[in-house]
């Protein structure tokens, strides 16, 4: 495999926190590709280190109590592990941005949309204030908030959550950046409110020609728009392949239990999600995880061998991978 | 294109409301004060003279309107007051406002000085501390924070005089120095000596107010540190300088600059215990006597500016709230 080919390439990363209970080992060894102009989906249970993995290719991981401890991170080639954090602030925001989880707490509330965006453009293309704040509404425009010129003034108490998730994103993409990892962007917002985001991202990433990691718990968003699938369990890839494969013939025992948790369309609004299947159990604790399998003790096909050793990641088929003694 | 948040309806309205309302603390204060000056005492007594006759006592109780009823005279007494006439003193016979208006600026520099102290140093090591909170120098820091809370201003004070007037001789130990006159205003800003007189008694006065604006700093950046918009303004690629100054400070500022618009105003109408210790002569100062020697006008004189002063401040102090916080400004 050719390292530079890949847009991203994270190599063995393991990113741990030290803290008073003990080390959670949030991320564990963890190896995935991003290529350009592609859509991954990074999937699995809320807790499974989706967010740590994001965070530290920002390199945005609280030191202490966490600490990238052994790893790779080359991005077109470079590792951005050993940059300085001059040049790590250079490739933040320009190159590859963020955009999480909560929109009604991610915009600063004392400052307005306008200000906060246009603050993209005068830190990475030495545009003075004025050129940002039309910038920031051609922006708004963009990511199609009506009449952008008054919006701009106002701050993000005054938008509603679909809104100001829009906003991120027009933050998020204000420079053209090669890869937009968007964290549970539409997560907390209601199920309407939650396509129309993912459409205008879909819709953004042909225009912006970004490579997208979308990170969800959400399988069902990630059927209709990513190309590959990457799926965590207590900070390890337990699968790994085409969205189609994986839809098709699940391998993993987590992942049919991921898939089997999807709502028919339709479903979702009449009988909510009671009548769904869930995977039986827990995540477990970072802190007590079992010796074998982390998801032995959930898992229905459990066999003894699964309690003693942890199994490795194998290729099934065609760049399909998984982690499970049945393979 | 407009950069600046502008002056809004609802913030013009939000600022009439205020003033309003200080209106009324400030007719509630003066009544209390009427009533003191009328009830305290027969001011007949103290105007006439105590060997008057009955005779002249009434005549003085009609040429003063004191027969009228309560109503007219306290209505009188708004009327004067609202022009600065509050009588004069009983001891020098010269305007009581006039007293406390000539000894007023020595008492706004020094409290002025205290509070641009307290601000610069406590807000500037507040953000120090919380940067890295269990680094042992910033836990020094915050023990002596601690310390200071617990001393007395009168200690404070003379523990400075102690080591920097009597043993280290570097700075006077008491007085205002030389002074320079611009208008009715007497300033010692400009002068050399001036200054040098300032330092002491501008820490006494401020110490307290440091070590609260640096726990309150401290708290407040600890807390913006861990929001959301934080690791935003870490994700967007700004500089340290940025995250820290405008995107967490700004946030972290809004109780701390609350919180020193009505100290600003206790220091002025408070600093009784340090001008004594330090022989300032402002206004605390004069009160003190003027109490020793139950001078009414001089002391309602300065109830009235002192709760002027803390109510202009209290409404300045909103608006600049409403104008940091902008969830305020446009509710
Ligand atoms: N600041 C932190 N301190 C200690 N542990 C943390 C911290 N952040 C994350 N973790 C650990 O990492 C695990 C994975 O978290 P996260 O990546 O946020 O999960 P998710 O997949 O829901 O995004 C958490 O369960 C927690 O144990
Ligand atoms: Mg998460």
């Amino acid at each position: 495999m050719n390292n530079h080919s890949h847009l991203l390439l994270v190599q063995e990363l393991k990113t741990y926190f030290y803290t008073f209970e003990g080390v959670a080992k949030a991320v564990d060894e963890i190896s995935f590709y991003l290529d350009k102009g592609e859509t991954l989906g990074l999937v699995g249970e809320s807790g499974c280190g989706k967010t740590v993995t994001a965070m530290s290719i920002m390199r945005l991981i609280p030191e202490p109590p966490g600490r990238i401890a052994h790893g790779q991170i080359l991005f077109e080639g470079a590792n951005l592990l050993e940059l300085s954090m001059k040049h790590m602030r250079a490739i933040r925001g320009k190159r590859i941005s963020m955009i999480f989880q909560e929109p009604m707490t991610s915009l600063n509330p004392v400052f307005t949309v306008g200000d906060q965006i246009s603050e993209m453009f005068v830190l990475h293309q030495n545009l003075s204030k004025r050129e940002g704040w039309e910038q920031a509404v051609e922006m708004l425009r963009t990511v199609q908030i009506p009449s952008p010129e008054k919006r701009v003034h106002e701050y993000p108490h005054q938008l509603s959550g679909g809104m100001r998730q829009r906003a991120m994103i027009a933050m998020a993409l204000s420079c053209n950046p090669e890869i937009l990892i968007a964290d549970e962007p539409s997560t907390a917002l209601d199920v309407t409110i939650q396509a129309q985001i993912i459409d205008l991202m879909m819709q953004l990433k042909e225009d912006f020609d970004a490579a997208i990691m979308l990170i969800t718990h959400d399988l069902g968003v990630i059927a209709e728009i990513a190309q590959r699938i990457v799926v965590m369990y207590a900070g390890k890839v337990v699968e790994e392949g085409q969205t189609l494969a994986i839809f098709e013939e699940p391998k993993h025992p987590y992942t049919r239990g991921l898939l089997k948790s999807i709502p028919k369309l339709g479903e979702r609004s009449r009988y909510g999600r009671q009548r769904l299947q869930e995977i039986s159990g827990i995540v477990p604790s970072l802190y007590e995880l079992p010796p074998g399998c982390s998801f032995c003790p959930r898992c229905p096909e459990s066999m003894a061998m699964c309690q003693e050793r942890v199994p490795e990641l194998v290729d099934i088929g065609e760049a399909h991978r998984v982690r499970c003694w049945l393979y | 294109m407009d950069l600046r948040p502008r002056l809004t309806l609802a913030m013009i309205i939000y600022i009439a409301r205020r003033l309003t309302q200080g209106v009324v603390v400030l007719l509630a204060v003066s009544l209390i004060c009427f009533i003191i000056f009328r009830y305290a005492g027969d001011p007949v007594v103290t105007l006439a003279g105590r060997y008057a006759t009955l005779q002249e006592r009434e005549m003085v109780r009609k040429a003063f309107g004191l027969d009228r009823p309560f109503y007219i005279q306290y209505t009188r007494f708004i009327a004067n007051a609202a022009q600065g006439n509050f009588g004069k003193s009983f001891v020098s016979r010269v305007p009581a406002f006039g007293l406390i208006i000539e000894r007023f600026p020595a008492t706004v520099e020094l409290a002025t000085s205290a509070i641009f102290i307290s601000f610069v140093l406590g807000v500037g090591l507040g953000v120090l501390v919380s940067l890295k909170p269990y680094a042992l120098r910033n836990r020094f820091i915050m023990a002596g924070s601690l310390f200071n809370i617990s001393m007395p201003t009168f200690l404070t004070g003379i523990l400075l005089i102690m080591v920097f007037a009597v043993y280290l001789k570097v700075l006077p130990p008491f007085g205002r120095g030389e002074t320079v006159t611009i208008g009715f205003w007497r300033t010692g800003f400009l002068t050399w000596s001036g200054i040098t007189h300032l330092i002491l008694p501008a820490f006494t006065l401020g110490m307290y107010q440091l070590a609260v604006l640096l726990r309150l700093t401290r708290a407040g950046m600890r807390e913006v540190l861990t929001e959301e918009y934080i690791k935003t303004a870490w994700a967007k690629g700004l500089p340290p300088m940025k995250v820290i100054f405008k995107h967490a400070l700004r946030n972290a500022l809004i109780p701390v600059v609350t919180m020193t618009g009505l100290q600003f105003g206790e220091l002025i109408a408070f600093s009784i215990i340090t001008e004594t210790i330090f022989q300032w002569p402002g206004m605390g100062n004069l009160l003190l006597t003027s109490i020793y020697e139950s001078d009414q006008p001089v002391i309602v004189t300065y109830i009235m500016l002192a709760a002027l002063i803390i109510l202009s401040l209290n409404i300045i102090v909103d608006i600049l709230y409403a104008y940091l916080n902008p969830k305020i400004r446009y509710d």
